[in-house]
């Protein structure tokens, strides 16, 4: 198994830490993994990307231009890494905000309301648990006991009393994803 | 050239008045005659066998023409890049908190290439001690402008004077670090009479027992003269220091026990 | 059971700092570095090891700070980006010149100048063919991954110790800041003071009584000892070409065109690699991991195997002037490079291979 994924939006998002919660749990399962960031001014309001890879092998490359899954979530994102999902793969994006939709036809095409739902819920800094949870319904490829073992590890001591929220924002995301476009 | 100073009939017991400290090895120093350098030597070495602590000093030779002074003392000695040396020191301090650690800089080394150095090695307060021999000038390259030369003193690069309109004003650095919170004792000395020799030596003491309080740089400025570098004879040099150095570097202390000198 | 955990390589360098027993870390921010001492300073390691970590007023001062300490025969590291390695050259080549043991690491960035703060490998020539001024040469591990970071800095310590030479880590944006699976290894014991006396009879730990004074300089004005002293540095640089040649080698046994690349470039050839073996392409891959003492040995047994060679690099080609004096003409080298920040695709690789050597 191998999973190359691109996870795209603003910075403050928290597009690092889902690909450090989601990495850390590939780790937890005994995985090869590899988070390679963006980094410098870019982080700070700007947009920010992180490439995430799991795999049951010695990863070669950790900068790819082609990608398994793309977690998209504001417009410059969509523009940039559409064309980079491999035919056959899956993108994964928030709507909120999108005025140019995705068009390809050789993806799969998913859509997550996250943004919608941590508003209505008041969990407004779940808002990645909840893209993550859609991704590892359409992707199961870490086990749900090994995301919580990843996010004790990610997480500081001081905010472990967060991660039963967390994992409730992650199997809300797993409600909430809707297909877009699938292919046959 | 080997002399023989052997006289046994001088050299008795009874006839022994002064002797060279141990702490000086028997190499020939290359110091001009009636330059400031082989006296501080001396103190600096005559301070580390009084206080017993040969075996726990650790010295840092700078770029100058003390680049070799590591030839005389008989001490662990290491080298620095041209004004590295409170850097070095506080390499050596920060991982050998128990032991001595001095630099030995002059005037171009200290307050013109290191000056970055010397500042933040006395504002962290490095529990060292700084020995700056002050004499105005560029002496191991031949006599260049320093960043102390007086005003309208000609030297190979200010041959008409040091312009301060052109070439920038001299630089007190001591009365410059001891503005600075972490330095404890700061001090002005100089070494060509008999008299203020030995209260040189006193502030020298001072500034090498201060390392055992663990309460920041000691840094002692010797006014010294450069008989090479200034083209005149020692006696004429001493009275052009007198006359010229002392009155724009005054001799004395600034900052004794972490608290400035009143005037 | 091993410790696993997921780390920057920035962080994987101060956590194998602390773990090998150095004594003290001495630095300069600046990105993308910067988590070296961030993470060494909230790690607290005088408390965990006595180890002193100390941010400097500059990269020159830091440098001389590590001269001075290592000096005293303590293990002594630094780490920079590209600019701040251009500061320190000064203070390596004394280091060089004075023999003494540390390790620098260097995260590079595209320059010239303030350059970039994204990955580059534009410092190949600085780190291999000394840097400073004056004829001496850094022994240079380039790491390709995260665990790399973090066991090339016991590996490095011990070198620069059996040498007396600075070692510096040759690592890059990519390494340094991504994060990937790390085995925590074992805490080494910092050297006791009396264990240095044992060992380093050279360093400056205040005379012994009876015994000759130790002095560390770089200096000796005569010019027949210097040379002396210099034929010595030769022959240190001999004895480490003969015993300390480092390489990893995948899929050369059958292979018919060979990439060469060092570094986080190698990753991304390995990926190229397995795109153009699915095609039927009979590519391998020769990563150097002593950038100095340079594998040329092997790359010249396999210089006559290959149809030909191309080097990928994040620079406008300087490892490959290595490659050629390797090879002697035995077969076609090409080079491929990004720069400035940029980073090679895997498809960009097999275009480029595709393109010079295959093709060509």
């Amino acid at each position: 198994m191998i999973e190359e994924i691109i996870i795209a939006g603003f910075g403050g998002q928290g597009v690092l830490s889902m690909g450090k919660i989601l990495a850390y749990g590939g780790l937890m399962q005994g995985q090869e993994v590899s988070w390679m960031p963006s980094y410098g001014p870019e982080m700070r309001g700007g947009t920010a990307n992180v490439t995430v890879i799991l795999s049951d092998e010695r990863i070669s490359s950790p900068i790819l231009s082609q990608f398994d899954t793309a977690i998209i979530l504001n417009q410059q994102s969509l523009d940039k890494f559409e064309k980079s999902v491999k035919p056959g793969g899956l993108l994964l994006y928030d709507p909120n905000g999108i005025t140019r939709h995705p068009v390809r036809t050789d993806i799969n095409i998913y859509r997550i309301e996250a943004a919608a739902e941590a508003a209505r819920s008041g969990m407004v800094k779940t808002f990645n648990m909840i893209v993550l949870g859609a991704f590892l319904k359409l992707k199961p490829i870490v086990k749900m006991e090994n995301m919580e073992k990843g996010l004790a590890k990610s997480l500081p001591l001081r905010h472990h009393k967060l991660i039963p929220a967390n994992m409730d924002a992650i199997r809300k995301g797993m409600e909430l994803a809707e297909p877009v476009a699938v292919i046959a | 050239m080997e002399q023989n100073f052997d006289l046994p009939e001088i050299h008795t017991p009874e006839n022994l008045v002064y002797t060279k400290t141990k702490v000086l090895t028997d190499n020939v120093m290359h110091y001009c005659p009636g330059c400031g350098h082989g006296t501080t030597h001396r103190l600096v070495a005559e301070v580390i066998d009084e206080m017993g602590i040969q075996g726990q000093v650790i010295g840092v030779a700078p770029v100058g023409c003390s680049v070799l002074a590591y030839n005389y003392f008989d001490i662990d000695m290491q080298e620095a890049a041209h004004g590295r040396a409170p850097a070095v020191a506080t390499g050596i301090k920060r991982v050998f908190p128990d032991k001595f650690v001095f630099t030995y800089q002059g005037d171009g080394d200290l307050a013109a290439i290191g000056t970055g150095e010397t500042i933040h090695a006395c504002n962290r307060g490095e529990n060292i001690t700084i020995l700056f021999i002050n004499n105005g000038i560029y002496g191991m390259t031949g006599g260049q402008m320093a960043p102390t030369t007086l005003p309208g003193m000609p030297t190979s690069t200010s041959p008409y004077g040091r312009d301060v309109k052109m070439m920038g004003n001299p630089l007190k650095i001591t009365e410059l670090v001891a503005m600075l919170p972490g330095t404890y004792f700061v001090t002005r000395q100089a070494v060509h009479t008999p008299a203020l020799v030995r209260k040189a030596k006193k502030a020298i003491r001072m500034a090498f027992e201060n390392q055992k309080l663990n309460r920041g740089v000691s840094f002692v400025e010797i006014v010294s003269n450069c008989n090479s570098g200034w083209k005149l004879p020692p006696v004429q040099a001493i009275k052009w220091l007198e006359e010229n150095m002392l009155p724009f570097y005054p001799l004395g202390d600034i900052k004794v026990n972490g608290e400035m000198v009143s005037k | 059971m091993k410790e696993l955990r997921l780390m920057k390589g920035n962080e994987a360098i101060a956590e194998a700092a602390i773990r090998a027993g150095a004594d003290a870390y001495f630095g300069y921010p600046i990105t993308p570095q910067s988590e070296v001492i961030e993470y060494l300073m909230a790690e607290k390691p005088h408390e965990r090891t006595g180890m002193v970590v100390l941010q400097a007023e500059s990269e020159v001062a830091a440098i001389n700070m590590v001269y001075g300490a290592a000096a005293c025969g303590k293990r002594v590291m630094t780490s920079s980006s590209s600019p701040g390695i251009s500061l320190k050259q000064e203070g390596l080549s004394y280091i060089a010149g004075a023999e003494l043991p540390c390790l620098i690491l260097n995260v590079v960035r595209g320059g010239p100048g303030l350059g970039t703060i994204q990955p580059s490998q534009s410092d190949y020539f600085q780190a291999t063919k000394g840097g400073g001024h004056g004829d001496y040469r850094l022994l240079v591990l380039a790491p390709a991954s995260v665990q790399e970071m973090y066991d090339f800095v016991k590996l490095a310590f011990d070198l620069a110790f059996k040498y007396r030479n600075p070692v510096m880590i040759l690592s890059d944006g990519v390494i340094g800041q991504m994060m990937e699976k790390v085995e925590i290894g074992e805490q080494y014991a910092r050297l006791t003071n009396e264990q240095i006396d044992e060992l380093y009879p050279w360093a400056t730990t205040g005379k012994k009584t009876g015994q000759d004074r130790r002095i560390i300089t770089s200096l000796e004005l005569d010019p027949g000892r210097q040379e002396k002293h210099n034929l010595k540095l030769q022959a240190k640089y001999k004895k480490m070409q003969e015993e300390e040649v480092r390489y990893e080698s995948l899929n050369c046994e059958d292979a018919e065109y060979l990439l060469v690349a060092f570094g986080s470039s190698a990753r991304i050839c390995q990926k190229a690699m397995d795109l153009g073996r699915a095609q039927g392409l009979k590519i391998g891959l020769l990563r150097p991991i002593t950038l100095y003492p340079f594998p040329s040995e092997v790359l010249n047994d396999l210089a006559s195997k290959v149809k030909g060679i191309l080097t990928v690099e994040m620079n406008a080609g300087q490892m490959v002037e290595d490659v050629r004096l390797a090879v002697c003409g035995k077969v076609k080298v090409e080079h491929y490079g990004r720069f400035g920040g940029m980073i090679p695709s895997p498809t960009e690789v097999l275009q480029a291979l595709e393109q010079k050597i295959i093709g060509g």
